[in-house]
């Protein structure tokens, strides 16, 4: 590649938050919505803690304007959940790193709530928005699926030298 | 952690970028809700965004195509079989239905009220099913281009389906009448009942609110829409009542009902531009086409040929009114 690392950086980092947006709006049975892992949150996450250099609470607005482009909801809602959760993720990024892997899939599933928690009560407060159980499913999925995204995420970062 | 970068104006600190960008997300929200500024903006980013929704549907669309080369003829010659018979009990249907439009005009005009003019129609295809989790929206392959306006009715062969709530160029989003966001004033076809359908976010399953415990409201009731705002045009199934429940802690009746549109199966939809009659059918209440039994014609000219139709033609009025 003719990239400089810092342009490779970029665009694997780019890349990967491509492919979440896309993961996050493929079209799936009604019955699966529940299911469906934040992607995008967690890729946030991911570079948060690892790249906090370079992935901060400016691309955590941005991705979530975008979702809120692709969702069609209202916008800033997205953008405001994810520029908490960037903010969040830079504050313990240095915890997080040391954590072990289940504590780490705990604070994800924390933040991922979270993210959902701020989306929700915006929604609410536009429209009436009932709660049920089901909404909370997904945290639960993007919790179980942490660890298994994080291997995958630091063999990319590793084998185009990310940093 | 923050005194080693410290405050400067070309590396602000994490904290400060927080709260710029929070503000800027609650400008935006400010703006978005607030008025229509926004929708160019919106519309802009869509277009430029609009690859990624593009490469979303291509999983699928490889799938189908598997799935039917897999499949091949038999399950062609099923589906071909399948709508041939369909096809035939339609036409007889609508034979019927013919007769019965000419009548119900002829009534109409002898009564004279507005007759209910059919509504202009177009196909439209679903591009994708809107994934933010607590909504139910599709997005269709019909924009601005070819006359989509923001409120138009949504519908398909059974029902309503909900009103676009964004316009695009090529493409529009629709709200479905499930989306916890979404109200639809209907009447009930056996009694007249007005009253305003909600939805839940559940797939399947709508709200009817605010009714106290006299109503008269009964399981499997119809409900259609009324017309009133509108939005909508007057007379399309809404909802088939499902389930009440009278709590006398609750102020109101718990009522439940199914939306009678196939929301979750359709692969192509209906828009419909509503004709002004039949907008105004709604607002001026007429006697309402699904009420059985019309009120005897004021004109005593017309009063002959109204009762003209023989016992044998009366038997499929209840059928022909309510479109089925």
């Amino acid at each position: 590649m003719s990239l400089g690392p810092d342009n490779r950086s970029r665009l694997v980092i780019a890349s990967t938050f491509v492919v979440a947006l896309i993961l996050a709006i493929l079209p799936g049975p009604g019955w699966a919505q529940p299911f469906r892992p934040d992607w995008v949150t967690l890729v946030l996450i991911y570079w948060c803690m690892a790249t906090p250099q370079r992935v901060g609470v400016g691309v955590g607005w941005t991705v979530g304007l975008i979702l809120d482009v692709l969702y069609g909801s209202l916008l800033g809602q997205q953008a405001l959940a994810e520029t908490l959760i960037a903010f969040l993720t830079l504050k313990l990024h240095l915890r997080m790193r040391m954590f072990p892997r289940w504590q780490q899939a705990v604070t994800v599933l924390v933040l991922v709530t979270i993210n959902h928690l701020v989306v929700l009560w915006i929604r609410d407060l536009v429209t009436h928005t009932p709660v049920r159980w089901s909404y909370w499913t997904s945290s639960i999925v993007s919790m179980l699926i942490w660890p298994w995204l994080f291997v995958i995420l630091r063999d990319i970062r590793r084998r185009a030298r990310v940093s | 952690m923050l005194s080693s970068t410290g405050w400067s104006l070309r590396t602000p600190t994490v904290l400060t970028r927080f709260v710029i960008f929070t503000a800027l997300a609650l400008a935006l929200m400010v703006l978005d809700y607030r008025g229509q500024h926004l929708a160019r903006i919106r519309a802009g980013l869509s277009l430029l965004f609009y690859p990624l929704e593009v490469a979303a549907t291509i999983p699928a669309r490889i799938g189908e195509s598997v799935i039917q080369f897999a499949g091949g003829n038999r399950a062609l010659q099923k589906k071909y079989d399948r709508l041939a018979a369909r096809q035939v009990k339609i036409e007889a249907k609508l034979e019927r239905f013919d007769a019965l439009r000419a009548q119900n005009t002829h009534l109409r005009k002898l009564l004279g009220s507005a007759a209910l003019v059919a509504d202009r129609a177009v196909v439209a295809k679903i591009l994708q099913v809107s994934e933010e989790p607590f909504t139910r929206k599709i997005v269709i392959a019909k924009g601005s281009r070819d006359g989509v306006y923001d409120g138009q009715p949504v519908i398909d062969n059974h029902g309503i389906m909900g009103q676009v709530t964004e316009v695009d160029l090529e493409q529009s989003r629709v709200t479905l009448i499930t989306d916890p966001g979404h109200a639809i004033p209907v009447e009930d076809t056996r009694n007249g009942l007005r009253t305003i359908v909600f939805g839940t976010g559940d797939e399947d399953r709508v709200a009817v609110r605010y009714l106290t415990a006299p109503t008269d409201i009964r399981v499997g009731d119809l409900l259609v829409s009324s017309g009133i705002g509108g939005t909508f045009p007057f007379g399309y199934p809404v909802a088939r009542v499902t389930h009440i429940t009278n709590d006398p802690n609750e102020p109101f009746l718990g009522i439940h009902a199914r939306p009678v549109a196939h929301l979750e199966y359709n692969k192509e939809v209906l828009l419909i531009w509503p004709s002004h009659a039949s907008l105004a059918a709604g607002k001026l209440k007429p006697p309402a086409v699904g009420t059985p039994g019309l009120p005897p014609g004021p004109s005593a000219t017309g009063a002959g040929a109204a009762r003209l139709p023989p016992p044998g033609g009366a038997k499929d009025q209840p059928a022909g009114t309510h479109g089925h």
